[in-house]
């Protein structure tokens, strides 16, 4: 049911993340768009789900959960970062530049 | 109806995900992060995961982005300049964008039962792991177990070990970013 739509649909979902993160330079939004790019494979396990078992439903849990632990390391990451450049600008944060 | 409430579905979810990386203010981003999540969990239903689409509102669009905006807030951010590339970096975004969903795109050509006649030369029946036609995998485990009970069986059976893993995960996630966000310890 609705397989193929919901596989096209999870596709477009994480290109339009990519490109987020490709176009953006503000750390945040970056990371909004790796949440969008999660999201999408999320579709996937849960599409693919209905014919495979639950399985799937059971590893979009598990991805939830590291989202929500990379959300909550990566803002406290941003957060220290601004503290030292007044800024969540990328090209201002280049201290490992070569 | 299912297919056009879905369609109707996803394309608020692609023009939210559009809108999130092209609004220069990053609260309205994560706003238009939040609707497309929104537009995510009604998929999730009508795909015959009710229990996940109502995790996806509480965990994703509720904590998560609440999370993100009390970020954005607190930095005071949105009064910057225009933080979209120029040029070459959009240039390249419209190329990788293009080489990436071609490939992906052909994931609609997928099919159990292709899969299936491809790996064994016949679909097998019967076991929960393998192919069932027509979608009815996830929609008959919930009529005999219940929505929260399908799912519950095998996160605390099989997946019991991974489970408690990501137990540890978190405590860890909480410790770190206490100690990456404090100024002194």
């Amino acid at each position: 049911m609705l397989l193929g739509p919901a596989l096209a649909l999870s596709a477009i979902l994480f290109t339009i993340g990519v490109v987020g993160v490709v176009i953006r330079r503000n750390a945040i939004v970056l990371f909004m768009c790796i949440e969008l790019m999660l999201n999408a494979v999320n579709l996937t396990f849960i599409a693919l789900s209905q014919y495979h078992g639950l399985s799937g439903q059971i590893m979009v849990f598990f991805v939830m959960t590291v989202a929500a632990a990379e959300a909550a390391v990566g803002l406290a990451i941003i957060l220290a970062v601004f503290r030292h450049h007044q800024s969540v600008d990328l090209k201002n944060i280049d201290l490992l530049r070569g | 109806m299912t297919e056009i409430v879905f369609y109707i579905l996803g394309v608020a979810a692609v023009v939210s995900g559009i809108a999130c990386i092209l609004q220069r203010n990053p609260v309205s981003a994560a706003l238009w992060l939040v609707a497309a999540m929104f537009a995510l969990a009604g998929i999730y239903v009508l795909l015959n995961a009710q229990f996940i689409g109502a995790i996806q509102v509480l965990v994703y669009a509720g904590a998560i982005m609440v999370l993100f905006l009390f970020v954005i807030m607190l930095l005071n951010l949105g009064r910057e300049a225009n933080d979209i590339r120029r040029w070459p970096a959009l240039l390249a975004g419209v190329a990788i964008a293009a080489g990436i969903v071609a490939p992906l795109l052909a994931l609609r050509l997928y099919s159990p039962t292709r899969l299936a006649s491809e790996v064994s030369g016949s679909p097998v029946f019967g076991d929960p792991g393998t192919v069932l036609s027509q979608g009815a995998a996830a929609q008959r485990l919930a009529e005999n177990q219940g929505v929260v009970g399908a799912i519950a069986g095998p996160l605390f059976q099989t997946y019991l070990v991974p489970f408690e893993v990501t137990s540890i995960l978190l405590l860890v996630a909480v410790v770190g970013a206490v100690v990456l966000a404090k100024r002194r310890l």
